[in-house]
């Protein structure tokens, strides 16, 4: 019995998990990947599934291989940049191997649309030697997700399933076998000791030879599986994996008989890339367009194989200028990419755009709207003490502040009108720049940003790094209880698990404490006069010699339910507009002459807090 | 059969529910279908929009430029914004209701909201507009202008598949306690497009 549902790629690859019995999940939470680990967490109860928020990606992998080492089924799940901070044991567990199957789900975001890199992980399954399997829709992704786990399995590797914003973030029917989860057998052989689970450079070097044997096997299977799937018999040959083979489809659709002019290779177990059945696709071809997201990976596979084969194959992609190199992809820019290709070939055929009403170049100028913080949000209010106690201290001291930021909701304090981050590169890294900072502007102050969630991520090396070597900077952590950006999951500063059930809160400020912080303070930001004691908190800080800490505690605007609002009084408002040119609040808008509140606000009280006129009150309570 | 919806809002109007809702219609229609958000970063006071595709077959979920029959704007700006997607003879439902953008940078234009209505309706004669926040406003509370526009689709016979089609998957959908405002929301959108359009 089928089912078909309305699922999202991350949820199609959950019910994958769980159809195959997957008995131990984990990841960190990260945008676009963070829904597959959510939907799991909604089943786990029910199917005995252990599933947990970890505390970062790397520690998320090595659970997960544990639990794969003792014969279980494991999945790991974390956006591409999480990859990099788990890479140290996927790179050493290649070697070794797994029992039972360990499967990593890593959501690349082409674009991108909230992330700080656009790598390819397809080429760190390369790189790493991990098959790499790279679903084009919800569908595919639920179908893949099995084959992971088999193939994990069957050849004791792990086995990274690659997903795409698109891919991810689509919703599309799905086709699902089992409609109704059950309870998952549990482990039972359990770990068993042996040698093979002790890294040592003898052991890797006997491993070496194992491992490239089973690119090799892989490759093979590959050449055999319908997910790479060739279409059409003309002389001019397309490939593409992922989304990047459905927009080719559709581009090329508009041309009538298109199978007796192209054939399209659609690549969905991209590696060990699947030599035998490329080689026999580019023996029929005299032509090669090649159409993917993100790196030339497929390009370059396709070029080392033609020079092998000594075949003559003309190839059109990345390398040459036919597509871009970079960004997202969509239909009309294959279309403009293939009829590229084929113009330089000397076709007289060209693909067709649709017409809009209207081109982009003809409309009338739009406003700009860029992502801002919620109305209300805690970090608004410390990053306006900070820029408040750094004014300060410029005129009584003439120092420069520069703020170094971090990943997540407050890394837009660097947007207009706030302008409070210098610098923002990866998780937990702020702190250890200010540190760098330091070495090299010892004049200027130095002030990190750091959530709670990526304080307990990778913030805490950093600190102890910072005591450890001496370095004189204040670190602020923006702890609204919550890892914000990707939906509100909780961590281990909350006292909750992934399910929801009770467990031991760790205090920010009792961790840096115990790392020998000498200055800690915890300062509160929902008082409606939080403004003046962040500040003077702030100014004690920078004055701290040493690494200070100060912890501000707050409530995510984002979950809370607002119990007031503020208005203005319009008899009072001159009109400065002042709130709105130094907060850039959501809920503050210049209706005419005068700013308005509107019902976003949530009660902070900020902008009160800062009217030069005192025209910003209490309205009353939201019911 | 191919019919592609773009809906174009403000992170926080509820573009993705309303997707969701017209992704479920039409996949009990019978129909394959296909969406695109915009979630994460840019949800936060950001341009949003969603694609929808349905069909017979499966396709990419983005809609190429100059494709999408209908484009459901709950905002006149982002509604502007996403016109090159409409195709030729595309219809175009709009809500009046602007959103002014949180902050504006220097050297970034002012929002006139006015001036791009005027623009919308001057290019697009048979355009439907109305303030569909105004009126959620009015039934309950203006948070159901989402669904609101759903109604006004389905008044202006624009959808590929029966109201009841999309009346089930609302009842079946939204949790009780929002259930009355939501359907008060649609049916008034419903009947206010009736009457515009005379359909």
């Amino acid at each position: 019995m089928t089912e078909k549902k309305l699922l999202m790629g991350n949820e199609a690859i959950a019910l994958g998990a769980i159809e195959t019995g997957v008995q131990v999940v984990t990841g960190y939470p990260g945008t676009p990947s963070t829904e597959a680990l959510e939907t799991i967490i909604r089943y786990a109860d029910r199917c005995g599934i252990y599933t947990e928020w970890s505390s970062n990606e790397k520690v998320a992998l090595e659970t997960a291989i544990g639990a794969a080492y003792s014969g279980a089924k494991a999945l790991v799940t974390m956006k591409q940049v999480g990859l990099n901070v788990a890479s140290d044991p996927l790179m050493s567990l290649s070697y070794i191997g797994i029992k039972g199957a360990l499967v990593l789900l890593v959501a690349d975001d082409p674009g991108p649309h909230s992330s700080q890199t656009e790598q390819d992980t397809r080429v760190f399954g390369h790189f790493a030697n991990i098959p790499v399997l790279d679903p084009a829709t919800p569908q595919e992704a639920y179908e893949l997700t099995k084959l992971a786990f088999e193939l994990s399995h069957e050849f004791e590797i792990p086995v990274i399933l690659r997903t795409t914003t698109r891919v991810s973030h689509s919703s599309g029917d799905v086709e699902v076998a089992v409609t109704e989860p059950a309870l998952v057998e549990s482990v039972d052989e359990g770990f068993v000791k042996d040698r093979r689970w002790t890294i040592f450079p003898r052991l890797t070097a006997e491993r070496h030879p194992w491992l490239e044997s089973v690119q090799d096997q892989l490759s093979e299977r590959f050449s055999e599986l319908s997910f790479n799937s060739v279409s059409g018999s003309g002389k001019i040959g397309i490939i593409a994996s992922g989304v990047s083979a459905l927009y080719v489809r559709e581009a090329v659709e508009t041309v009538r008989s298109f199978e007796e002019l192209f054939t399209l290779f659609r690549v969905g177990t991209v590696y060990p890339f699947p030599e035998k059945a490329v080689l026999s696709f580019l023996k029929g071809i005299d032509r090669l367009i090649v159409a993917e997201e993100l790196d030339p990976y497929l390009e370059e596979q396709v070029l080392q194989l033609i020079g092998r084969a000594h075949l003559s194959v003309e190839v059109y992609g990345k390398k040459n200028g036919f597509f871009p190199v970079s960004g997202e992809y969509n239909v009309d820019l294959v279309i403009d990419g293939i009829n590229l290709a084929l113009e330089a070939c000397g076709e007289s055929l060209r693909l067709s755009h649709a017409l809009p009403t209207i081109s982009g170049e003809k409309l009338p100028p739009l406003p700009v709207r860029a992502p801002t913080l919620c109305a209300g949000c805690m970090h608004r209010t410390v990053f306006y003490a900070f820029k408040q106690a750094a004014k300060q201290l410029k005129k009584e001291s003439q120092a420069d502040t520069i703020f170094s930021g971090d990943i997540g909701c407050y890394t837009l304090g660097n947007a207009y009108p706030l302008n409070m981050v210098d610098t923002c590169l990866c998780m937990g890294a702020g702190i250890s720049i200010a540190g760098g900072l330091f070495r090299t502007n010892p004049k200027a102050k130095h002030v990190a940003f750091i959530g709670d969630s990526t304080f307990f991520h990778s913030g805490i090396p950093a600190v102890i790094n910072a005591v450890y070597n001496r370095a004189d900077i204040t670190l602020a952590v923006l702890d609204n209880r919550t890892t914000a950006m990707t939906g509100h999951q909780p961590h281990p500063g909350i006292g909750l698990t992934a399910l929801g059930s009770a467990s031991r809160a760790i205090k920010i400020a009792d961790v840096v404490q115990s790392c020998g912080v000498e200055f800690v303070r915890t300062v509160d930001t929902v008082d409606e006069d939080s403004l003046e004691s962040c500040v003077k908190a702030a100014k004690e800080a920078m004055n701290f010699k040493g690494l200070s800490v100060i912890v501000f505690k707050g409530r995510c605007a984002g979950i809370i339910k607002p119990d007031k609002y503020y208005e203005i009084k319009p008899e009072a408002c001159t009109g400065c507009g002042f709130c709105i040119k130094e907060l850039g609040c959501p809920a503050l808008n210049l209706a005419s002459d005068k700013p308005v509140i509107q019902d976003s606000c949530s009660g902070c009280g900020l902008c009160a807090q800062v009217c030069p006129s005192e025209a910003i009150c209490l309205g009353g309570e939201k019911l | 059969m191919k019919y592609n919806i773009l809906i174009a809002g403000v992170g926080g109007q509820g573009v993705v529910l309303a997707s969701r809702m017209l992704a479920l219609a039409a996949m009990k229609a019978g129909f394959h279908v296909s969406t695109a958000e915009t979630i994460g970063m840019s949800q936060r006071e950001g341009s949003v929009s969603s694609h929808i595709r349905i069909g017979d077959k499966i396709s990419g979920s983005l809609i190429p430029i100059g494709q999408a029959d209908l484009l459901l704007g709950l905002e006149p700006a982002e509604t502007v914004r996403n016109l090159p997607f409409l195709k030729k003879g595309g219809k175009v439902l709009v809500n009046t209701h602007a959103i002014q953008p949180a902050s504006r940078p220097p050297g970034c234009p002012e929002y006139k909201s006015a001036a791009l209505l005027s623009f919308l309706c001057e290019y697009y004669p048979d355009i439907l507009c109305s303030d569909f926040t105004e009126l959620a406003e009015d039934v309950g509370t203006y948070r159901t202008a989402n669904v609101a526009m759903l109604g006004a689709a389905v008044g202006a016979r624009v959808l590929p598949f029966p109201e009841s089609t999309l009346r089930a998957v609302l009842d079946a959908e939204i949790p009780e306690r929002y259930r009355a405002v939501n359907k008060a929301a649609f049916e008034r959108a419903m009947k206010c497009i009736r009457l515009i359009s005379g359909t």
